[in-house]
């Protein structure tokens, strides 16, 4: 139904004696998940519309540790990272994009001290960048004015002090950007990290996603902009529980220039 | 009989000093309880951070109405106290300020504590209705009962009691009115007492120079006891807080040996320790006491000044769930505090008393309704870090008494099996790209 995409493996390109200039870290969610496959294919029309030579390690990639080390299982984390870090040093990989924060935080940062040493970005970072050297050219003409906040996910914004990147993005999509009143570092969480996607949450009043929503809601906005497949979960889960989904969308960065760009 | 003064203020000069030594000493005893942390490298960022954070109370203007009464507090305590050094000077000798011969410098130097002295009790005023008439909501959570909440009022009184003394005794001092230098505030206040003979004056002046100095003495050694360590804390505790991104969690060097150890085909798993090995109790993984706790959380548990902006930006606390990152700290302090009246009253010696942090301070609940979300770490003034001690006590949780939720064990076993945290199949990870 949908166009063909093109996604080499690093396992072809070694066969065919090449090495991309990237690595698309897809994470565990872009992968399986079927609203983060979306953001997935929607990041991967930008690469294949910009020409860039990337690669994807397929069925030899794994969760990257993340939640199993912020539940507490840092044996888990580590045997992951291990496995990892040997994957992706014997096909000599030194950058890496990724849409997922949780990714990119986990391989930037806790993946040096165990011998993975690459140039890690978030897939925001890497859209900026492709805009900066002209390989794609901006256009307002889907998004001229709509009002879109956007919800600060905690492993690209407090964790990483990533808060204007994604924010440039939607301005040269030309987007009316709208902040919520708790955003950048005072920004909610969207309630699913730390493992928290995965369980039910404690007794309490009301749940994460739902105050954040509530948020956004004050916004009035037109979309929820995000850059994580969690968050993304977290907010449209919430704008269902608001029944709002007729009227507002949840969407990557990835996805809203994807679309300014009729990919 | 005519040094008797002098002799009186030595002696609670020095008792004062002595006890506060002890605690100090005590203090140290207690953070060192901890495990041993590499907290070496970029020194001169250490530096930086101290004097931007600490000194500089750059996280405290975040919000901005608490940050500005605070700064006049805190300029005001620490410029204030230079008056003490005369007190000191003039209660050893029995001069009377012994530096008013400085003249106009004298004038405009006790002119400006004057002035101080008045912004300071006027924000003393401010934050007493913060907490008491307007009723902040993070003032009155429910970590805030009993103790910590009459603490706090009692810093307030504290220090509207001594500074409000500071400008009675000025007032009342005949000798310093007729130089009319520097009484800027006072002389307002002298008239007040304008009715009364010398002799009662100088009582009054007397007393109030008296419990001015005695109120500084006892406030020092109210400190140990007190959220309001955290006027000395906050230094060493900004030096030593973690300079990595705040997303970036420590890798448990424990469990890096065991997986190098797994992955390595020619590892002998029955091989002696190496020589000089002296660690030969195998390594607790994570924390569920305060002794599991590196010395920094613990020092970032003495310096917690229950502020609760961590609390109040809470994503866990904000929808209604028993988290609260202060109360781990004053759990973490509280119990830290058992341990060592434990030692100091078995000769040094800490006799098992069948508690732990973990479930008789610290519920599970509480760890387990983290998102880790960094909100705590980034709303903390002192750069606290209550997310560490969450994570230490789930690793205590998950790897020593796999005692996980059951649907992360769920999570958990996807990840060993298929590498997801769904049970998806691994060879299903590229279907994205046709679907």
């Amino acid at each position: 139904m949908s166009e063909t995409l093109i996604v080499p493996t690093m396992a072809d390109l070694m066969a065919a004696g090449k090495t991309p200039e990237i690595l698309f870290w897809v994470g565990s969610a872009g992968s399986y998940d079927d609203r983060a496959k979306k953001i997935t294919r929607a990041f991967v029309k930008i690469l294949n519309k910009a020409n860039v030579d990337f690669a994807v390690l397929g069925t030899e990639e794994s969760s990257t540790g993340d939640a199993a080390k912020r539940a507490g299982n840092e044996f888990l984390f580590q045997m992951q990272a291990v496995t990892n870090i040997e994957v992706l040093n014997a096909y000599e990989v030194k950058k890496i994009v990724t849409a997922d924060p949780h990714s990119y935080n986990t391989i930037k940062n806790e993946y040096p001290e165990l011998g993975g040493k690459y140039e890690v970005l978030h897939h925001t970072q890497f859209i900026k960048q492709l805009f900066d050297e002209g390989r794609i050219k901006p256009s307002t003409k889907t998004y001229n004015g709509t009002r879109v906040t956007f919800h600060d996910p905690c492993y690209l914004g407090r964790a990483n002090g990533v808060y204007e990147v994604p924010r440039d993005l939607l301005k040269l999509a030309g987007v009316e950007l709208v902040e919520m009143k708790r955003h950048k570092r005072t920004s909610l969480c969207c309630g699913a990290g730390g493992a928290q996607m995965f369980k039910e949450p404690e007794k309490g009043d009301k749940d994460v996603n739902v105050l954040r929503t509530e948020d956004a809601l004050k916004t009035n906005p037109k979309i929820i902009a995000t850059g994580c497949p969690y968050c993304n979960t977290m907010m449209t889960d919430g704008i269902k529980f608001k029944e709002k989904e007729s009227e507002i969308a949840v969407l990557d960065i990835a996805e809203i220039i994807a679309n300014s760009q009729d990919l | 009989m005519k040094f008797i003064p002098n002799i009186l203020f030595l002696i609670a000069l020095i008792t004062g000093i002595v006890f506060f030594a002890k605690n100090v000493k005590k203090l140290i005893r207690n953070i060192k309880l901890g495990q041993d942390v590499d907290v070496s490298g970029n020194k001169s960022q250490r530096w930086k951070n101290m004097a931007m954070i600490a000194l500089g109370q750059s996280k405290m203007v975040r919000r901005p109405v608490a940050g500005i009464l605070h700064i006049i507090v805190y300029l005001g305590f620490i410029i204030i106290n230079i008056e003490v050094l005369e007190i000191i000077i003039d209660g050893i000798f029995g001069t009377h300020r012994v530096f008013s011969f400085l003249g106009s410098v004298y004038g405009f130097l006790i002119g400006s504590f004057e002035v101080l002295a008045v912004l300071v009790i006027i924000s003393i005023l401010a934050f007493w209705a913060r907490r008491n008439i307007i009723k902040i909501k993070r003032f009155w959570k429910s970590e805030m009962k009993g103790w910590p909440k009459n603490d706090g009022n009692y810093i307030l009184y504290f220090e509207l009691v001594l500074m409000s003394l500071f400008l009675v005794m000025n007032a009342t001092d005949l000798h310093f009115q007729t130089m009319n230098s520097g009484n800027v505030i006072s002389q307002f206040i002298a008239p007040i007492f304008s009715g009364l003979s010398e002799g009662v004056l100088h009582i009054i002046e007397r007393s109030a120079w008296w419990l001015h100095i005695l109120g500084i003495l006892v406030f020092l050694n109210y400190l140990y006891y007190s959220k309001h360590l955290h006027i000395l804390l906050a230094f060493p505790n900004t030096f030593y807080a973690k300079l990595t991104p705040n997303g970036q969690f420590n890798n448990l060097e424990a469990v890096t040996n065991e997986v190098k150890m797994m992955m390595d085909p020619n590892a002998d798993p029955f091989a002696a320790p190496a020589e000089g090995d002296d660690d030969d109790v195998p390594a607790k993984f994570g924390a569920s006491d305060v002794a599991d706790l590196n010395w920094v959380q613990l020092l970032n548990a003495y310096t917690c000044t229950e502020c609760g902006r961590c609390t109040s930006e809470c994503p866990a606390n904000l929808t209604g769930k028993k988290l609260s990152p202060r109360k781990i700290m004053m759990d973490t302090r509280d119990r830290l505090e058992e341990v060592g009246k434990n030692i100091d009253a078995n000769n040094g010696e800490f006799k098992d008393d069948g508690k732990q942090l973990l479930d008789d301070y610290i519920t599970r609940e509480e760890l387990w309704a983290c998102t880790t979300c960094n909100a705590c770490v980034e709303a903390c003034p002192v750069s606290i870090n209550p997310l560490s001690i969450i994570l230490d006590m789930r690793r205590y949780l998950v790897m020593e008494q796999s005692a996980a939720p059951t649907e992360l064990n769920n999570m958990m076993t996807n990840i060993e099996n298929n590498g997801a945290m769904w049970p998806y199949n691994q060879m299903d990870r590229l279907n994205w790209k046709d679907e």
